[in-house]
């Protein structure tokens, strides 16, 4: 475990902001509720998988994750196990 | 304080389709551009738009630019203005090949023709049988068009301000534009971008309500910052709800729910749209539906712990049908609605999606406003686009397909017209220091320390209100209370304090920004609708259930000095053809 400073924390959160509803709930809810508990290697992979444009991420975190890059793959399946365990 | 200071030829604030297709008609005529966007350009909400374009190509079903401008008109229930629907419609055709070769891969016919869908509200032969006239690559229009004008944009050189947040129009005395305070997000610095000529392309508000399909970043900002340059708003009334949203998150579940069968229940397990629309029940029209939903919530039928939603049955379809034919209604029934739609019904309510009105503008996309008492204005220098202006084609009531040829028709337009603009303008003029001092007050009014009511606080209650009193359940006295409630919460945000007073990347800050631009908005919106003593497409009072063309055949001007409403005539005279008088409007 490991934490960003609050800067850092606070520009991830930032670019959790997308520009599809969907996304903004996924991806808001998860960096609240669980990206500090991540190692800092999920924690690079998550900020990674926001440099996505948001019609990859809409794809793999509702429909096709397998379709997921390689390097993203393990965060995508954490938070589209996230997402079905919240709601 | 001496502020950083960038200039530009032009300032385009918003990433977003209209904001980009301006930009780029700029950037390639050799124009010094910026793009100030408070979130990545590709981020933005026209990423959201998957169900295409409308324009009169004629490949799937005989098309006719005049039978669209017609569907256009008929849609807007009369209150479009029918020069810039003429313009639009006539312009359709030439965009989307436009497009196409900026490398939008639109989907085609086997005869390598671009394929076309058919859509509500379209029609051959002016009211005629279903015409085909959208056009889209796959499910993705929106996306596949922000995407090929951003590159288009980075190989002309726009320079891009990316995660900037506007603050606020400057103004000299005489009242033309020259630029805007900005805050860079990553630093928090205040920099003034000075410009010849700013365009304002902001998108939509949605997030007033507290269910909408809008994406968390439209907060009405450009709306906002033109209400406090004393500018005004127009036809701020009209919203479209769509009457199935996931209760309480807001995505849509499309009709074809209840195409395949489905149907809504209330809290008392009754099928009630047998009671609103008793032939073709679930399937009457979206406003019928949205009220209905509304109604059976007010009056204490809803379903659910705060009886807030109804529910959108589908089991009984059975699981093979469901996962055949809704697959991917049923992942976000799951996903954000809590519900394997198989088991148990969907928690639903109507849900707010495109705001019609917005900042008034010519076909041009100049920003026109009234002069005294007199007649508008163009506002020199300022120019505004897409969801954020009212130009108006969508009048009363958007078409589907109609949002993403608006923006580009008209984001295009007005780059036309500032690059004619500049080639009489060359210079900048010299910057008026008092609209810059009030955008710097305001922001330090922010850095206040001390406790206080938080943004998010504010934020529900003021989507919580907008809801109740200014969604589809409308009539005088609801309104009314809205309007108090709204001022109300106004009057309180001076008690709104933030935790967070740290510079770099406040984003607590952002969302103040945001929600002081929500709540000028919402009061627009509410105040507007307060005054609208008629139903006419979106906007539907069960008080006065009828269109009333001899007084109400007009656009709403709200200002926010004294919340005062003016108002103007509809713009009824085509560009070449003849008038579409007004009719009954059935479909």
């Amino acid at each position: 475990m490991s934490s960003p400073d609050p800067t850092e924390l606070r520009r991830i959160k930032w670019r959790c902001r997308r520009g599809m509803l969907e996304l903004d709930i996924m991806l808001q809810g998860f960096f609240e509720q669980r990206f500090q508990a991540l190692d800092s290697q999920q924690q690079q992979m998550f900020t990674r998988l926001l440099d996505y444009p948001d019609q990859s991420l809409l794809e793999w975190l509702s429909t096709h994750p397998d379709n997921a890059d390689k390097d993203v793959k393990d965060i995508v399946e954490q938070l589209q196990h996230f997402n079905s365990a919240d709601a | 304080m001496k502020l950083p200071h960038r200039r530009f030829d032009c300032l385009v604030i918003g990433a977003g389709g209209g904001g980009l297709r301006a930009a780029l008609q700029l950037a390639q005529a050799d124009l010094h551009v910026a793009v100030v966007t408070k979130v990545f350009p590709t981020r933005s909400h026209t990423v959201a738009a998957q169900g295409g374009m409308n324009a009169a190509l004629g490949n799937v079903t005989p098309d006719n630019w005049h039978w669209h401008m017609y569907d256009t008109v008929k849609g807007s229930d009369y209150l479009g203005d029918q020069d810039a629907i003429e313009y639009m419609c006539r312009a359709a055709s030439r965009q989307v090949i436009e497009l196409e070769h900026y490398g939008v891969p639109f989907t085609r016919l086997e005869d390598g023709h671009i394929y076309q869908r058919p859509f509500g509200g379209q029609s051959q032969n002016f009211g005629g049988d279903q015409a085909s006239r959208t056009c889209a690559a796959a499910d993705r229009t929106g996306h596949a068009i922000l995407h090929a004008l951003y590159q288009q944009n980075i190989r002309a050189k726009t320079h891009f301000f990316d995660e900037y947040f506007a603050v606020d129009l400057v103004r000299d005395e005489e009242g033309v534009a020259l630029g805007a305070v900005v805050i860079e997000i990553e630093t928090g610095e205040v920099m003034v971008i000075e410009a010849k000529t700013t365009l304002l392309a902001t998108g939509g508000a949605g997030r007033m309500f507290r269910t909408s399909t809008n994406a968390m970043i439209n907060t009405g900002d450009g709306m906002a910052m033109a209400l406090r340059a004393g500018l005004p708003l127009e036809d701020m009334e009209f919203v479209q709800f769509h009457p199935t949203g996931i209760a309480g998150k807001g995505m849509l579940i499309s009709e074809g729910v209840r195409g395949e069968g489905g149907y809504l229940v209330n809290g008392d397990g009754e099928r009630f749209m047998e009671r609103y629309a008793p032939h073709v029940k679930d399937l009457a029209s979206r406003d019928v539906v949205s009220r209905a939903i509304a109604i059976e919530v007010r009056e204490g039928r809803g379903c659910g712990e705060n009886k807030d939603h109804v529910l959108l049955k589908v089991d009984h379809l059975g699981a093979d049908v469901i996962k055949k034919r809704l697959p991917a209604i049923r992942e976000m029934a799951i996903r954000f609605g809590g519900v394997d739609p198989i088991e148990s019904p969907i928690p639903v309510y109507p849900t707010a999606h495109y705001t019609m009105g917005g900042i008034p503008t010519n076909r041009y996309g100049q920003v026109v406003a009234p002069v005294g008492h007199g007649a508008e204005e163009e506002v020199v220098g300022l120019y505004a686009a897409g969801e954020c202006a009212c130009v108006s084609v969508h009048g009363a009531n958007r078409l589907g397909g109609n949002s993403l040829l608006d923006i580009v028709v008209f984001g295009r337009a007005a780059g036309n017209h500032i690059i004619a603009f500049l080639k009489e303008n060359r210079y900048h003029r010299p910057l008026a220091s008092e609209s810059i001092d009030m955008a710097l007050a305001r922001l330090s009014k922010w850095r206040r320390p001390g406790d206080g009511e938080s943004v998010s606080a504010m934020l529900a209650e003021l989507q919580r209100i907008m809801e109740e009193y200014c969604g589809v359940f409308r009539s005088q006295e609801v309104l009314d209370e809205g309007v108090s409630k709204v001022l109300a919460l106004g009057e309180r945000l001076d008690e709104v304090r933030l935790s967070d007073h740290s510079k770099v990347f406040n984003t607590a800050f952002m969302e103040a920004l945001e929600l002081e631009n929500l709540v000028d908005v919402a009061t627009a919106t509410v105040v507007s609708a307060a005054a609208r003593t008629e139903s006419r497409g979106a906007h539907s009072r069960l008080d006065y259930p009828d269109r009333n063309d001899a007084e109400w055949m007009r656009h709403s001007l709200y200002s926010k000095t004294d919340h005062q409403l003016d108002y103007k005539p509809v713009r009824t005279k085509p560009m070449t053809v003849d008038t579409f008088p007004p009719k009954k409007r059935v479909y």
